[in-house]
């Protein structure tokens, strides 16, 4: 039964992915269709207001800097809204104001689609700072992240000078795309018992007589945007193992598949794009096998049980249920951890601190990876770029220039991607040796022996991902933890955007190479196997050390 | 961007499923025979007397202003502990079994600590007790069980449960029988 409702849900994502990628082709081609009917009106009058009557297409540089500065208006505004939400309406519960190194962490957090989270949201955030903050940071900055793909896609695929005009792509990837999407999330998850509400808390009697007070609040609003923008941040503590986020197995299917929807849907965008939809097909497939690979150790793992457990004799038939809830079991619970880090959403709805030592490296491993569908945008761009390192290498083996969509890759896009490349590692393993140093980075560790360095690697390589899950036992909510994870979230998000948009930008004035025999095909299935065996090696060299001194020691320990 | 989706969408979707869907929108409030509210049918709730079934261990005692566990890892002697406490305590309470025979669920802590379900064998398995102290004969709380249980949906997703809190109430109104 297990295997058998896995398998649904894959399929389900399967019927998705071609309606799906089609129709983001069209809202972001630019040529006329259907959808400028029912959208153009209400975008017009958005261009109007804020005056952007004349759309031009920018060049790279100006693509990225509009970016960056929409970002920082955004992040200053919900800054000062955190910082005076006492002050503000629709703050029924009388929730204070927050605290600045947490804000600031939040903040970035938020913007840059992590959404790891050093406050508990029932007690640390007004209803406002709820919908105008965090909600619509969720909107925000996956629409960035999708825009960032659209506009590497341009420019791998397109001649010319410029990537499209950024103001307009943010536009539409609301309009028409999230915004939407949402709506209808939203209304399907109310229908199934999620709240959404302004009432303050409730407070109630129970059978036995005593008081019990239960948290509600705009959760639906929330839940759905959390997953569509591959957000993740929960409205309640514990994010979607909540009964109120996620109350039955259906609401489960739905959030997992809204937040894997758009980036695998995205591989077929990008097929659309370069007019050869086998290029989208091979991402996708690459993709698709190292999710399965993830997904078998996470299930089988969880399945048996946790051997600490089974040693005092107890019954391994439910498999290892700690940290998870009774609705969804081990297979619900298994692939939804294995998408939310694939998709680096970082919505969790079991416990990932207490997952058994091998279940545990299936997350840690795809935030390292961070090219296993990915986030809205970002994750598709970080696997094309695996993509022309695979070309680069076969091209160094056979001595021939490397080519990718028919333009040669020479040294100036070499050196950006590596650029990109080496900061991913290096703002993960670099903080966690830091943490490891100083007393208030081992002070957070809340489980003893080796599952501790595990904790502390996890909480760096989700803020690097832009996952945001935790290893929620980790005692995070300081200034030290605030201000280093603000800082690795903000290198790990930017840092790859500029340096690959700045790749598209060259990549998209070089005259095509015609195809000829000797090409090297980036089609078929060849490539897929070269692009696993890329990501793997690159992603194994880079992070074996550290995951044999965490998880695999501590399975060793209790095996 | 910010009023749009920060204020109205959030604002408007608040409307539309307070019109449509109210009781849902409104947390799935529980009332008892009487009309009054008990809680939320999806919010687990401590039980402790031994004439109701009990749910699954919360380190927060089901305080639903508030939710989350220990996040022990499966390695802390901490939760090696506690297991085995709960294992003495399940067996006074529930007369002699095996280890082996206690399901799971009852031995660990949830995700969110405020689950609201158990499995079926959870429930089969305190039976006898709650039989005995609520003085209802055990062929009628099987019945109660199977009426109570929820299967997965649409045939498929998820697992086969029962709500602690809603087959509690029915063993209350048999009890005032």
């Amino acid at each position: 039964m297990g295997v058998l409702q896995i398998a649904v849900v894959i399929l389900l994502l399967l019927l998705i992915v071609k309606p799906l990628g089609t129709y983001m082709y069209h809202v972001f081609s630019n040529q006329p269709n259907k959808t400028d009917k029912v959208f153009g009106g209400f975008e017009k009058l958005i261009y109007k207001i804020s005056g952007l009557t004349e759309r031009k297409a920018m060049t790279w540089k100006k693509y990225t800097i509009s970016l960056i500065l929409t970002n920082v208006v955004l992040v200053a505004v919900g800054y000062l809204i955190l910082r005076l939400q006492n002050y503000l309406p629709f703050n029924p519960n009388g929730i204070d104001n927050m605290e600045p190194t947490t804000a600031f962490n939040t903040i970035i957090s938020f913007m840059t689609n992590t959404n790891l989270q050093h406050y508990s949201g029932e007690t640390g955030l007004s209803y406002f700072g709820q919908m105008a903050v965090i909600i619509m940071m969720m909107f925000t900055s996956a629409v960035t992240g999708i825009v960032v793909a659209i506009a590497f896609i341009r420019g791998i695929t397109s001649k010319g000078k410029t990537l499209g005009n950024f103001f307009e792509d943010f536009v539409k990837g609301h309009t028409r795309l999230l915004l939407p999407m949402a709506v209808v999330v939203t209304l399907v998850l109310v229908g199934l018992k999620v709240p959404q509400t302004l009432d303050a808390n409730i407070t109630v009697t129970t059978v036995e007589g005593v008081k019990q007070t239960i948290a509600t609040g705009p959760v639906a609003s929330l839940v759905s945007i959390k997953h569509l923008g591959t957000n993740g941040g929960g409205f309640f503590g514990v994010n979607s193992s909540h009964p109120f986020e996620n109350p039955t197995p259906l609401t489960n299917v739905i959030e997992m598949l809204s937040m894997w929807c758009i980036p695998a849907s995205l591989t077929y965008t990008y097929g659309k794009f370069a007019r050869n939809r086998k290029q989208g097909w091979v991402i996708f497939g690459a993709m698709s096998v190292l999710f399965l690979l993830f997904l078998s150790l996470a299930y089988v793992s969880e399945s048996n049980g946790n051997p600490a457990l089974t040693k005092l004799g107890l019954n391994t038939e439910q498999g290892s249920m700690e940290g998870k809830e009774m609705r969804f079991g081990i297979a619900q619970s298994a692939l939804f951890t294995t998408v939310t880090t694939a998709a680096t959403t970082g919505t969790v709805n079991n416990m990932h601190d207490t997952l058994t030592p091998l279940g545990g490296i299936t997350p840690l491993a795809q935030m390292m990876l961070n090219v296993v569908f990915g986030g809205d945008g970002v994750g598709l761009v970080n696997m094309l770029m695996y993509a022309i390192i695979g070309v680069f290498i076969c091209g160094l083996m056979v001595g021939r220039t490397p080519e990718f969509l028919g333009r040669k890759i020479e040294p100036k896009e070499m050196k950006l991607i590596t650029v990109a490349l080496l900061a991913h590692p290096l703002i993960i393993l670099g903080p966690t040796a830091i943490a490891f140093l100083t007393d208030l980075g081992k002070g957070a560790i809340s489980n003893p022996g080796f599952h501790g360095i595990s904790q502390i690697l996890y909480e760096y390589t989700s803020s690097a991902a832009n996952n945001g899950s935790g290893f929620e036992g980790l005692a995070d909510g300081t200034t030290f933890w605030n201000v280093t994870t603000g800082l690795v979230m903000l290198f790990g998000r930017y840092i790859s955007i500029v340096a690959l948009l700045a790749v598209a930008g060259s990549l998209v004035k070089k005259q095509p190479v015609p195809e000829t025999i000797g090409t090297f095909r980036t089609d078929n299935t060849l490539f897929t196997g070269i692009l696993i065996g890329v990501v793997l090696i690159i992603g194994a060299l880079t992070f074996l050390p550290v995951i044999a001194l965490g998880p695999i020691a501590e399975y060793l320990s209790i095996r | 961007m910010i009023v749009i989706c920060g204020v109205i969408y959030p604002l408007a979707m608040t409307g539309v499923s307070q019109l449509v869907f109210p009781d849902q929108a409104n947390a799935s409030l529980t009332k008892n025979k009487e009309g009054k509210v008990i809680g939320s049918e999806l919010i687990g709730q401590d039980f402790k007397g031994k004439q109701f079934f009990h749910g699954r261990i919360s380190s927060i005692e089901n305080n639903a202003a508030a939710s989350g566990s220990n996040n022990y890892a499966p390695s802390n002697k901490d939760l090696i502990k506690r297991v085995e406490k709960s294992i003495v305590a399940l067996k006074k309470e529930n007369g002699n079994v095996e280890t082996k025979d206690i399901p799971v669920d009852l031995l660990t802590n949830s995700g969110s600590g405020l689950d609201p379900h158990i499995s079926v064998e959870a429930a089969k398995f305190q039976v006898p007790r709650v039989s005995k102290e609520a003085g209802i004969s055990i062929e009628k709380l099987d019945e109660l069980i199977k009426d109570t249980t929820e299967k997965r949906s649409l045939g498929v997703f998820g697992e086969p449960r029962v709500n602690v809190l809603l087959l509690n109430l029915k063993v209350q109104e048999l009890q005032k029988k």
